[in-house]
């Protein structure tokens, strides 16, 4: 009600703007970010709501492709001079945007020089951890956040009489039981290999992906996820994609319809997948918390999060910052965020914003969404849980989906293939070191 | 008639070949020369530091065996495509080449997959024969195989090669089709009189006669197999699983820009950019004396 009344009042004002003072100029603020459909009609609301708010300010959304073509035109466009100075990158461009010192302008220092109030802990810790420094500088400011869930069809697992696993070894067993009963080509499965089997296992047990707190300490860092428990858990699944009860479904998101489908009837993969889920799935559905192994000490620690951030690009006028940063601050606001949390699925993320939507009672009927928020939230983040912040993340995770391909294809043993992946991915690691600006 | 122009100035020829030596000079030379340039660079992606390190980028890469496995696996994919595609066109052409009737209908149809992007094509083949949803899938499950391209790092190339060969297989066709239209009928008759069966005539008369397309045929397909494939790779398999569909040019792509590596990726398209180079220069030294124009 009260946005709809914004957006008469915003066509007003930008038609009086426009005929009573033409000579004035309004700095245009360009916003490049790779959201599609719904998301990308919750971006143009956005910007319109925030161009009808005020009238020295323009901020202009282009729609630039995937998460990876979004990044690579900031990068081209950044080297022809001629930078948005708002990209959207997602959560594993991180660290790339964060070595191009100069190339960016950190959000905590934008807000200071613009003068705008901002108050890094107003934010929900989980989420800002990703995108700080280990000082607490928030460098790039949260946008659209998840993390990753356990879907689960709720008719299946009634069907063989199993209750939702909580544990791994919960899951195996009640795989098993799906299998040996109508499921033979998937007991259960994921999407980003990587993301879910290493980098969100070892945050969930509170075990180091990398030193240096996951590198987010130093671009010095090196990968340690070749331990025991990363061990045990590839060489459970390679045991049980012989006979199919775990079935390897791609190294991104593209097996997905095989939960929607009620192929597998578990799948862990991101939050954000709810769309999709609620629009194709004939079957109940809820999403739970990963499952855990019990016998590791302090589990479940904490999730860390996927989406993405908005960076500030460097070398703009001091005009153009005042009015990002007066941008930000409207993108912080209680109702906006809980407006992108509904509008969209993905998390909120200011606390004020997800006690409101907790208060409206947002969550009584759709329970599921809260799911990703209880994981993040879950216990205060540690190390090891906080995020991850490598170098060439998306090379390095094809590198270390490669290695898991050979175990699970019984090409090299869990081990194996977790050595290689640390091994390659540390020389991937130095050569992004060497090119980081210092 | 005189089919020699004769220029009473010196400079017009010049001029007159200039706009066309621009172009070439612009967007062939130029960019030929800055990945010359970027090979011997480290540079992060932005362009902010860069330092000048010779031919560690070539060292490198050297240095690395995945690099030579990824040479050969190009130089089997492209023999595997080139090889299919050529052998199926001209099956195709010379069954579409006799006297039937429809035989346009059949020779319009056979062009028709030609007008299909890479990318397309790449999204065809994932629909037949992905492995929980392709149509293909099922009934190879039915027969006892087990169908996994996803994990099968063997049934992933076959796939892509399928795939990449299905696709260049009109293009080949159509120009058999032209090669075998030019073949005098005269010969082919006289060939059959003399008692020759339908088999010999066409390895004795047909093929050497085509010679001049096959060649042609065979260096097109080669560097088609080289550098347009990426679309499909990219769209089937990202160079899965394992390395086992990662070609040259798709490790200069995931390397430059998914990897922001330039000094590296610029090295890589230098020594393929000399490969085929070399390729071209072998074919036409030993396999053109072949070739009976």
């Amino acid at each position: 009600m009260a946005l709809r009344h914004f957006g008469a009042v915003a066509a007003f004002a930008v038609t009086v703007g426009m005929t009573a003072s033409p000579a004035l100029a309004v700095t245009e603020i360009q916003w490049w970010h790779a959201m599609t459909g719904a998301n990308n009609d919750v971006i143009v609301k956005l910007a319109n709501d925030f161009n009808a708010s005020q009238s020295d300010y323009k901020v202009v959304p282009t729609y630039k492709g995937s998460y990876p073509d979004t990044m690579n035109a900031g990068i081209a466009a950044f080297r022809a001079g001629n930078a948005p100075h708002i990209m959207q990158v997602f959560e594993v461009g991180t660290a790339t945007m964060m070595a191009a010192t100069g190339a960016v302008k950190p959000v905590y220092k934008l807000m200071a020089d613009a003068g705008e109030k901002f108050d890094p802990k107003a934010y929900l810790s989980a989420i800002t951890g990703y995108y700080s420094t280990s000082k607490g500088e928030m460098l790039s400011f949260p946008f659209n956040s998840s993390s990753t869930v356990m879907w689960v069809n709720l008719d299946e697992l009634k069907k063989v009489n199993a209750q939702i696993p909580k544990t791994w070894p919960e899951v195996f067993e009640v795989a098993k039981k799906l299998h040996d009963n109508g499921h033979p080509t998937c007991g259960f499965s994921n999407s980003w290999v990587t993301w879910v089997n290493l980098e969100q296992l070892s945050a969930w047990h509170n075990v180091p992906l990398a030193s240096k707190a996951n590198g987010l300490d130093g671009f010095d860092t090196k990968l340690e996820f070749n331990a025991p428990l990363q061990i045990r858990h590839l060489e459970k699944l390679v045991e049980l994609q012989k006979d199919k009860t775990y079935d390897y479904a791609g190294r991104t998101n593209q097996g997905e319809g095989r939960f929607t489908s009620g192929e597998c009837a578990i799948y862990l993969t991101s939050s954000a997948f709810f769309g999709n889920v609620k629009a194709q799935a004939k079957f109940n559905f809820t999403a739970a918390p990963m499952p855990y192994y019990p016998d590791v000490k302090g589990a479940p620690q904490n999730s860390i999060i996927g989406g993405a951030s908005l960076w500030v690009m460097g070398g703009k006028s001091a005009d153009e910052y005042k009015g990002v940063a007066k941008f930000l601050t409207f993108l912080s606001d209680t109702d906006r965020q809980v407006y992108i949390h509904k509008a969209s699925g993905y998390l909120p993320i200011t606390k004020a914003a997800y006690a409101k939507a907790k208060e409206e009672g947002f969550y009584k009927d759709q329970p599921y969404l809260e799911t990703p928020l209880l994981e993040l939230t879950n216990k205060e983040p540690t190390e090891n849980s906080r995020g991850l912040r490598l170098g060439n993340m998306v090379q390095l995770r094809d590198v270390w989906s490669e290695e898991i391909e050979q175990a699970l294809a019984g090409k090299k043993t869990a081990k194996q293939a977790l050595d290689a992946s640390v091994e390659r991915g540390n020389t991937m690691l130095r050569q992004f070191e060497k090119t980081a600006v210092k | 008639m005189q089919k020699q122009a004769i220029f009473r100035s010196k400079l017009l020829p010049y001029a007159l070949v200039a706009p066309q030596l621009a172009i070439v000079l612009i967007f062939f030379y130029w960019p030929a020369l800055q990945a010359v340039i970027q090979s011997f660079l480290l540079q992060d992606a932005f362009g902010l530091s860069t330092s000048f390190v010779w031919f560690d980028n070539y060292v490198e890469l050297f240095r690395d065996p995945a690099y030579f496995e990824t040479i050969v696996r190009t130089f089997f994919f492209s023999f595997a495509i080139a090889a299919s595609s050529l052998s199926v066109a001209l099956l195709l052409a010379v069954m579409a080449d006799k006297p039937l009737r429809g035989g346009a209908v059949y020779r319009t149809l056979l062009i028709w997959p030609y007008a299909v992007a890479p990318p397309v094509v790449g999204v065809l083949w994932v629909f037949m024969l992905h492995p929980s949803l392709g149509v293909l899938t099922r009934y190879l499950r039915a027969a006892g195989i087990e169908w996994n391209p996803l994990l099968d790092g063997g049934q992933a190339a076959t796939l892509v090669i399928i795939a990449a060969a299905w696709k260049q297989i009109s293009y080949n066709f159509l120009f058999f089709l032209a090669g075998l239209a030019a073949i005098p009928k005269s010969v082919l008759e006289a060939a059959a009189i003399d008692g020759a069966r339908p088999m010999r005539r066409f390895w004795t008369v047909t093929f050497p006669l085509l010679s001049p397309t096959i060649f042609f045929l065979l260096v097109i397909n080669i560097v088609y197999a080289f550098f347009d494939t990426f679309g499909i790779i990219d769209t089937m398999t990202r160079g899965g699983p394992g390395k086992s569909t990662e070609t040259l040019v798709y490790k200069v792509y995931n390397d430059g820009l998914i990897g922001g590596n330039l000094g590296s990726s610029a090295a890589q398209s230098v020594i393929l950019m000399i490969m085929v180079i070399v390729l071209t220069g072998i074919q036409f030294r030993f396999v053109e004396r072949k070739v009976t124009y």
